[in-house]
């Protein structure tokens, strides 16, 4: 088994906010990401798919191929949007886009298409928030 | 049932170090850690990472608090050993603190602290081109 990981950046806003919550208590647990204006990060997207080389091409998958579907069904929508306000898993305070939720909507986006190219496995969506910040989904429960 | 995910923070610290073994002659601990064995030490800008798996509270979107996570790490590691000499430390006089040992003291300091999920790893870079991961036993 080869894992192979491609990077990719986007650029977004969110703020962290919780509708059931007084103001009070959003500012207590998420600090300064309550700010409702929102804020933003330079988003580093690295995803490990894990497969075995194909005889005839050596690859596990085509490189170009995973950056493509990463733009198409991540980038294309994330990238220089406000999470919040503009991306549907998160919308109308449908859930909080921290690191952890990002990369778990970023897996769901993604796994159709890597496992109906067959071949490779999504093993692991890593978001960095910051180059220190960062959270990781490897699926299931 | 809330997914599991995990949540990996990187933090720095300076220390200096000396590698040598008491269980060593002097040629020996010259042979084994070369320009680590100088009498005087040096120091490093480590960076420790540590990764804490555990399920994603629906109600704040998170498998542990960044502000909580923090302190924990400050209180436990970077107060302990920052701008420090890691031989000095009760963790190493009978270990020498190699980036292995201090890897993996660092995974004990840390295992039992966690504000909420498991610890998964402790990865603790001594360069950026070396670097040690410990899962615990």
């Amino acid at each position: 088994m080869i894992f192979l990981t491609r990077r990719a950046t986007f650029s977004a806003s969110h703020f962290y906010w919780n509708d059931k919550w007084t103001t009070e208590e959003n500012e207590r647990v998420f600090g300064r990401c309550a700010n409702r204006n929102g804020h933003g990060h330079n988003y580093t997207l690295e995803v490990t798919v894990a497969g075995e080389p194909d005889p005839v091409t050596g690859f596990v998958v085509d490189l170009k191929w995973l950056k493509d579907v990463m733009e198409r069904d991540v980038l294309a929508e994330f990238d220089h949007r406000h999470l919040n306000l503009e991306v549907p898993e998160f919308a109308e305070g449908k859930l909080i886009p921290t690191s952890e939720n990002i990369a778990i909507a970023a897996w769901k986006r993604l796994e159709p298409a890597v496992l109906g190219a067959g071949g490779a496995g999504l093993s692991r969506v890593r978001v960095y928030e910051t180059p220190e910040i960062f959270a990781e989904y490897r699926g299931g429960k | 049932m809330a997914a599991r995910a995990y949540f990996g923070r990187r933090v720095g610290l300076s220390a200096s170090h000396r590698l040598h073994s008491d269980g060593l002659t002097v040629d020996e601990n010259r042979a084994a850690y070369g320009k680590c064995n100088n009498p005087h030490g040096h120091g490093h800008n480590y960076v420790v990472e540590v990764l804490v798996g555990g399920p994603v509270d629906p109600e704040t979107g998170m498998v542990v608090n960044l502000a909580d996570l923090d302190e924990v790490l400050r209180t436990r590691v970077l107060e302990r050993f920052d701008h420090t000499n890691l031989n000095l430390d009760s963790l190493f006089l009978n270990h020498v603190p190699t980036t292995e040992n201090l890897c993996r003291a660092v995974f004990e300091l840390l295992k039992d602290a966690m504000p909420v999920g498991e610890l998964e790893y402790v990865r603790v870079e001594e360069t950026e081109n070396n670097f040690f991961e410990y899962y615990g036993e």
